[in-house]
C-alpha cells in the first residue's frame, strides 16, 4: 500500500506552507493554539515523511517515488521530484529536526504567529531542496528558504541579529548567483533541459551527440563548487556561519546546522560532482585541502572561544569538513589499484553522507542544550558556568551524552562518520589523512575542555544562580530523542549505511565509467 | 496621378486606419470629455476620475478585441495613415500594457485622494494626454513620428510632476524635468535631422536598405558619411536613454521622483519606460533590418550599438544600485532603482542587437537566430509586465503610507508590520520581487533576460561582463531593498509617529493586494504570460 507520489512527494513539501496559510487566518491572541497546531503540522510533515520512507526500497539504487509534471513548458521546465538513497535520509532528518526544532521553540514569545508562519515556510523550502529533481525547482526552493530565515534570524535573533541576518542572505545570494550562472550554462549547452538525471547524463558523457566542453565543465564546476561550499561551509567560506548561528534564536540554530548545512554537502553530491565529473576530477586535490584546513582550522577556532555557542558553531565547521574530505577522495588509477580506488571512494562517499546525518543529529543538540541554559542564566560565557552537572542531573547527563557523540567517541554517531572519511582519504594521501586524524583530537581537545568548565567543577561561577531550575519534561524529551538517535547510529550503523549504499555505489560506478565506459570517456572528455 | 486621385487615396487611407486606431480615439475622445465637463462646470456630478476610468476601460476593451484578432488570424499586420503608425500584435501588446498600467493608475488616484476634486479633470487630462503619446511611441514607424511622440509624452508629464502645487520640491522637479527634457529633445532632432538627411528617407523601413548602401564598403569610420551616421544615431539614443534614464541621462530621474506625488511617479517609472523601450527595440531593429535582411550579419553598425548598449547597461544597473544606498528618502531610494531595472532589461535589448548580427552556420540558421533574437525580446516583454506590477506595488504602498505620515523617509515605515500588516506583505512581495528571488515574478524576468544574455555571449564576449555583472549586481541591490524591509519588519515604530491605517478591507489594503498578487502569480504560473511574450516576439522577428 503505497500512496500515489505526486500526492505524497507534494503533501511533504506543501504541508508546512498550507498549514503557514492557515495559521495566518488565527487569531494572534491564541498563542497555545497557534503553538498546537503548528507542531501538529510539523508532525504530520514527519509522519509524511516516515510514511514515504515505508514504500521506499532501498535496495533500488535508481530513483523512487519519481514525479514529472511540466511546469513552464515554454522554457521546458517540470515539477520533477523523487527520491533515493542519498535523499531520502536527509528528507527524513529534515522533517524530523524541523518537528524538534519547532518543539524547543518555547522560548519564542515575541511575536508568535509571524515565526511559526515563517518557520514552517522554511521547513516546506527545506523539504523542496532534497526532494527536487529538476535543477530549476531546485534552485528556486534553494532561494526560497532565504526569505523566512533572514526574517527568522533577524527578528528573533540575539543582540547583532539585524548584521548575522543580512551577512547569512548576502552570502547565500553570493552563492547562489553563482549557482544560477552554471544552472544557465549547463541548460544552454545541454539541449535545454533542467533535468538533473539527464544533465547528470550529460555531464558524464553517456548520451551521443551531447556533452560539456572542458571549459564549460570546469567552470560549472567552481561556481557550482563555491555556491554549495558556502553553505556547507567550507574553509575560507564559512565566516557567515558563527554570526548566524550564535545571533539566531535556539531552534533556528538547530536547523542551520541539522539542515541548512546539509543542503550544501548534498548539493555537491547531486549536482556539482556527476554533472562536472571532469571539473570534480581536477578540483578533487584542492577540494581535499580545503577540506582538511576546514577540519583543522574549525577545530582551533572551536578551541579558542570563550562564547559556548560560538563554540559549537565552529566545531560545525570542522565537522563538516570530514564530509567534504570524504566526497573529494577520488583518485583514479589503472588496473587493480583502481578497482581498490573506487572501493575507497565509494566508502568516503558513504562517510560523508553518514556524518552528515551524524552532525545532523548531534549538532542540533549541541545547540539546544546550549539554549536550555541560555534560557536560564542569560549568558553564554564558558569561564562563567561550572558545576552544573551538580545543580541540574538530567540536563548534565543529556548534554554531556551529545557533547560526546559530537566529539566522536566510538559507540555513538559522530566515530563512525569521521573514521571512515580518515579511512578512505588513506588512500588518496597519506599526509592529509594523518591531519585530519589529527583534528579528531583537537575536537576531543576542545569538547572535553568545555565539558570540564561547563558542567564540572565544585559550584556554578556565574550570574543568576537563583535561575538554575531542573530540565522541564519537554527540553528532556527533544534531548533524549537526540541522544537515543545518536547512540542507535553509533551502534547500529548499518541501520543507516543500508538506506543509502546502493544509491552511492551507483553514483560512484558512473563516475569511473564515465572514464571507463567504452573508449573512456571521461579521457576523451579530458583530452577535448 | 491628378491630385483628386491623390486625395481620394488619401481620404481612403485615413478611413482605413481609423478602425485600427480605435484605442487611441478613444484616449482622444475622454480628454475631449474631460475638458467640456469642466468646461460645462458639471464635474461636480461627473467627476473626472469616472470619465478616465471608463475611457481608459472602453480603450483597454477595443485593444484586447485587437489583440484577439491578431491571435485568430482575422488581422494583418498593416501600416496606418500613410505608413506612419505600425499596426502589429507588438503596438497592441503595448497598448494594452500602457492603457492597463493607466487604469491601475487611475484606480490609485482615486484611492489615495490625489488629486483632489478641484484640480482632478485637469489631472486626468494630463495623464490621458501623455499617454496617448505613449500609444503612439509604440507604434511609430516614421522618424518624425518618434520625436512627435515622445514630446507628447513628455510634456504633459512635466506638468503631472509639478502637479503639488505650492510645494518647491515639486516645482524644482518640474523644472528640472522640463531643462533635462528640453535639451533631450534638442539632440534627438538634431540626431533624427542628420539621419534622414544621409539616408534620404525617414521612413523606418527604409533606414536598414539606406544604411547597408552606406556600408558597401564597411563601417570605418574614416568615412565622413559612416562618421556623421554614428552620431545621428548616437542622438537618437540619446533621446530615447533620456526616457529610459539611462547612465548617464538619468540625472533628472532622483530629483523628479522625490518631487513628484508617488502616483505620478509610479506612471512615469513604468508607462514611459515601457513605451520608450517598445521605441527602442523598433528603432533597433529599423537599423538592423529585422532579422531575415542580413543573411551574414554584415550590418556591423548594429553590433556595435549593441556592444554600447550592453556596456550602457552594466553601467547603468551598477550605478543606480550602487547610488541607492545612500538614500534616507523612499521615493529617491526607488528613483534610483527604477534606474537599475531599466539597465536590466537594457541587457536583453543589447542581447537582441547582438543576435540579430549572430553568424550564420549550418547548424544556427536563419530560422534559428530569428528564435534566438525572439526569446530577448519575450525576456524584455516579460521583465516589463512583471515590473508593471512590482513598481506599481511599491510607489502605491509609499503613497498609502505617505497619507497617514505626511513624509516618505524610510523611517516612517518602521514598524510597518505591526499597524498594517496587510501592506507590509504586499510591500514584502514587491521588494522581495524587484531584489528578483523566487518564488516572485522578478525572478523569471531576470531569468529569462540573463539567458539571452547568455546566448549572446557566443556572438560577442562582452555580454559574458554583463552576464556577471548583472548577476551581481542582484547582491548588490540587496543592501537596500533590505533596508526597506528592515524598517518596515524588524523595526520598532517611533512612539510618536502616526500609525498606518490600512486594514485588509479598507481600499489601500484591497489595491495593495490586488497589484502584488499578480508578482507572486507571475512567479508560480509562468507559462500563460510567458506564452504571450514569446508569440508577441514571434510576430515581431517572424524572418
Amino acid at each position: 500500500m503505497t500512496p500515489d507520489p505526486v500526492f505524497l512527494l507534494s503533501a511533504i513539501i506543501f504541508l508546512p506552507a498550507i498549514g503557514a496559510l492557515i495559521l495566518s487566518l488565527f487569531n494572534p491572541k491564541s498563542e497555545d493554539g497557534m503553538r498546537s497546531f503548528a507542531n501538529i503540522i510539523a508532525g504530520a510533515t514527519f509522519v509524511l515523511t516516515l510514511l514515504a520512507w515505508f514504500g521506499f526500497d532501498p535496495a533500488k539504487a535508481e530513483m523512487q517515488m519519481s514525479v514529472s509534471i511540466p511546469w513552464i513548458k515554454s522554457w521546458n521546465i517540470n515539477y520533477q521530484l523523487g527520491a533515493d538513497g542519498i535523499s531520502m535520509p536527509l528528507v527524513l532528518l529534515t522533517s524530523l529536526i524541523s518537528w524538534l526544532a519547532l518543539a524547543a521553540s518555547t522560548s519564542i514569545q515575541k511575536h508568535i504567529k509571524g515565526y511559526l508562519i515563517l518557520f514552517l515556510l522554511l521547513e516546506t523550502g527545506m523539504l523542496g531542496v532534497f526532494l527536487s529533481l529538476d535543477f530549476f525547482l531546485f534552485y528556486i526552493f534553494w532561494e526560497v528558504m532565504l526569505l523566512p530565515m533572514y526574517f527568522l534570524i533577524g527578528i528573533w535573533g540575539g543582540e547583532r541579529r539585524e548584521y548575522a541576518a543580512i551577512k547569512f542572505f548576502l552570502y547565500t545570494l553570493v552563492g547562489s548567483v553563482l549557482m544560477l550562472i552554471a544552472l544557465l550554462m549547463l541548460y544552454f549547452d545541454g539541449g535545454r533541459t533542467f533535468d538533473i538525471l539527464r544533465l547528470q547524463e550529460i555531464g558524464q558523457g553517456r548520451i551521443d551527440g551531447l556533452s560539456y566542453t572542458q571549459f564549460v565543465q570546469i567552470t560549472a564546476f567552481i561556481l557550482l563548487f563555491i555556491g554549495f561550499a558556502i553553505k556547507v561551509p567550507v574553509f575560507p567560506f564559512h565566516t557567515w556561519l558563527p554570526d548566524a548561528h550564535v545571533q539566531a534564536p535556539t531552534p533556528i540554530s538547530m536547523i542551520l546546522a541539522g539542515v541548512l548545512l546539509k543542503m550544501g554537502g548534498y548539493g555537491i553530491m547531486r549536482i556539482a560532482f556527476p554533472i562536472c565529473p571532469v571539473g570534480a576530477y581536477y578540483a578533487a586535490h584542492v577540494l581535499v585541502v580545503l577540506a582538511v584546513t576546514s577540519i583543522i582550522y574549525g577545530a582551533f577556532a572551536a578551541m579558542a572561544q570563550t562564547d559556548f555557542k560560538r563554540l559549537v558553531a565552529y566545531s560545525s565547521v570542522s565537522h563538516m569538513g570530514y564530509v567534504l574530505l570524504g566526497i573529494a577522495v577520488w583518485k583514479l588509477s589503472e588496473g587493480a589499484a583502481g578497482e581498490e580506488s573506487k572501493q575507497y571512494w565509494n566508502m568516503g562517499m558513504q562517510a560523508a553522507m553518514f556524518q552528515m546525518l551524524a552532525h545532523g543529529i548531534s549538532s542540533p543538540g549541541m545547540f539546544f542544550m546550549v539554549g536550555v541554559i541560555y534560557d536560564r542564566v542569560h549568558h553564554r560565557d564558558l569561564n562563567k558556568f561550572g558545576g552544573l552537572m551538580g545543580l541540574m542531573p538530567l540536563y548534565g547527563g543529556l548534554a554531556v551524552g551529545l557533547f560526546f557523540a559530537g566529539l566522536g567517541l566510538p559507540g555513538m554517531c559522530g566515530f563512525i562518520g569521521e573514521v571512515f572519511s580518515v579511512l578512505s582519504s588513506w588512500n588518496f594521501s597519506k599526509v592529509y589523512a594523518i591531519i585530519a586524524a589529527s583534528g579528531v583530537i583537537l575536537t576531543a581537545g576542545y569538547i572535553l575542555w568545555a565539558v570540564q568548565r561547563v558542567f564540572l567543577g565544585a559550584e556554578y561561577k556565574g550570574p543568576h544562580p537563583e535561575a538554575i531550575t531542573p530540565i522541564t519534561w519537554n527540553e528532556a524529551l527533544i534531548g533524549s530523542v537526540l541522544l537515543g538517535l545518536c547512540i542507535i547510529m553509533g551502534v547500529f550503523p548499518n541501520l543507516v549505511f543500508n538506506q543509502m549504499q546502493a544509491s552511492i555505489s551507483l553514483l560512484v560506478d558512473n563516475m569511473y565509467s564515465a572514464k571507463s565506459l567504452g573508449t573512456s570517456a571521461l579521457t576523451t572528455l579530458l583530452n577535448r | 496621378m491628378t491630385l483628386t486621385q491623390l486625395l481620394n487615396n488619401l481620404t481612403a487611407d485615413t478611413l482605413g486606419s481609423l478602425q485600427p486606431f480605435a484605442p487611441e480615439l478613444c484616449v482622444v475622445g475622454t480628454i475631449l470629455v474631460l475638458l467640456f465637463v469642466r468646461l460645462f462646470d458639471c464635474d461636480r456630478l461627473l467627476p473626472g476620475s469616472l470619465v478616465a476610468m471608463v475611457g481608459t476601460v472602453l480603450a483597454l476593451g477595443f485593444s484586447v478585441h485587437q489583440f484577439r484578432q491578431f491571435g485568430n488570424g482575422t488581422l494583418e499586420p498593416q501600416t496606418l495613415f500613410t505608413g506612419l503608425l505600425l499596426f502589429d500584435p507588438f503596438t497592441v501588446f503595448f497598448r494594452i500594457f500602457l492603457l492597463l498600467f493607466l487604469a491601475f493608475v487611475v484606480y490609485l488616484t482615486i484611492v489615495t485622494g490625489i488629486p483632489d476634486a478641484e484640480d482632478a479633470p485637469d489631472f486626468y487630462t494630463l495623464i490621458l494626454g501623455s499617454t496617448l503619446g505613449m500609444l503612439l511611441m509604440v507604434a511609430a514607424n516614421h522618424l518624425l513620428m518618434v520625436f512627435l511622440a515622445i514630446e507628447m509624452t513628455s510634456v504633459p508629464s512635466y506638468a503631472m510632476v509639478g502637479f503639488l502645487k505650492g510645494r518647491r520640491s515639486a516645482s524644482e522637479a518640474a523644472l528640472k524635468y522640463v531643462v533635462y527634457g528640453a535639451g533631450a529633445a534638442g539632440v534627438m532632432l538634431f540626431g533624427i535631422s542628420l539621419l534622414a538627411g544621409l539616408l534620404g528617407t525617414a521612413y523606418l523601413p527604409d533606414l536598414a536598405p539606406a544604411l547597408m548602401d552606406v556600408g558597401r564598403n564597411g563601417y570605418s569610420l574614416a568615412n565622413p558619411t559612416v562618421r556623421t551616421l554614428a552620431l545621428g544615431v548616437l542622438m537618437v539614443l540619446a533621446g530615447i536613454g533620456f526616457k529610459l534614464s539611462l547612465f548617464p541621462f538619468h540625472f533628472w530621474a532622483p530629483d523628479v521622483f522625490e518631487g513628484a506625488s508617488a502616483e505620478v511617479g509610479g506612471f512615469l517609472s513604468v508607462a514611459s519606460k515601457g513605451a520608450a523601450f517598445a521605441l527602442l527595440v523598433r528603432f533597433l531593429l529599423a537599423l538592423a533590418g529585422g532579422p531575415g535582411a542580413v543573411a551574414g550579419g554584415a550590418n556591423s553598425l548594429t553590433m556595435q550599438v549593441g556592444i554600447g548598449l550592453a556596456l550602457i547597461a552594466v553601467v547603468t544597473t551598477t550605478f543606480g544600485n550602487l547610488a541607492a544606498y545612500g538614500q534616507t528618502n523612499v521615493k529617491r531610494m526607488l528613483a534610483y532603482s527604477t534606474i537599475a531595472h531599466a539597465g536590466y532589461m537594457l541587457m536583453a535589448v543589447a542581447a537582441l542587437a547582438l543576435m540579430l548580427n549572430a553568424p550564420l552556420t549550418e547548424t544556427f540558421t536563419l530560422a534559428a537566430r530569428s528564435e534566438a533574437a525572439a526569446q530577448c525580446v519575450q525576456g524584455l516583454l516579460y521583465y516589463l509586465v512583471v515590473y508593471f506590477f512590482m513598481n506599481l506595488g511599491v510607489f502605491a504602498i509609499v503613497a498609502f503610507v505617505r497619507n497617514s505620515k505626511f513624509s516618505e523617509n524610510l523611517g516612517d515605515f518602521s514598524g510597518l508590520v505591526r499597524q498594517s500588516p496587510v501592506l507590509a506583505l504586499c510591500l514584502l512581495v514587491c521588494v522581495f520581487s524587484l531584489i528578483g528571488l523566487p518564488p516572485f515574478g522578478g525572478f523569471f524576468g531576470k531569468f529569462m533576460v540573463f539567458f539571452s544574455v547568455l546566448a549572446s555571449a557566443k556572438v560577442h564576449w562582452v555580454m559574458w561582463v554583463v552576464l556577471v555583472m548583472g548577476l551581481f549586481n542582484t547582491v548588490f541591490s540587496l543592501f537596500y531593498y533590505l533596508r526597506l524591509l528592515k524598517h518596515a519588519f524588524i523595526d520598532e515604530p517611533a512612539n510618536d509617529s502616526r500609525p498606518v491605517r490600512a486594514e485588509l478591507t479598507s481600499d489601500s489594503g484591497c489595491y495593495a493586494l490586488l497589484v502584488s498578487l499578480p508578482v507572486f502569480l507571475l512567479g508560480v504560473a509562468v507559462d500563460p504570460i510567458s506564452r504571450v511574450a514569446e508569440d508577441v516576439a514571434r510576430w515581431l522577428l517572424q524572418a
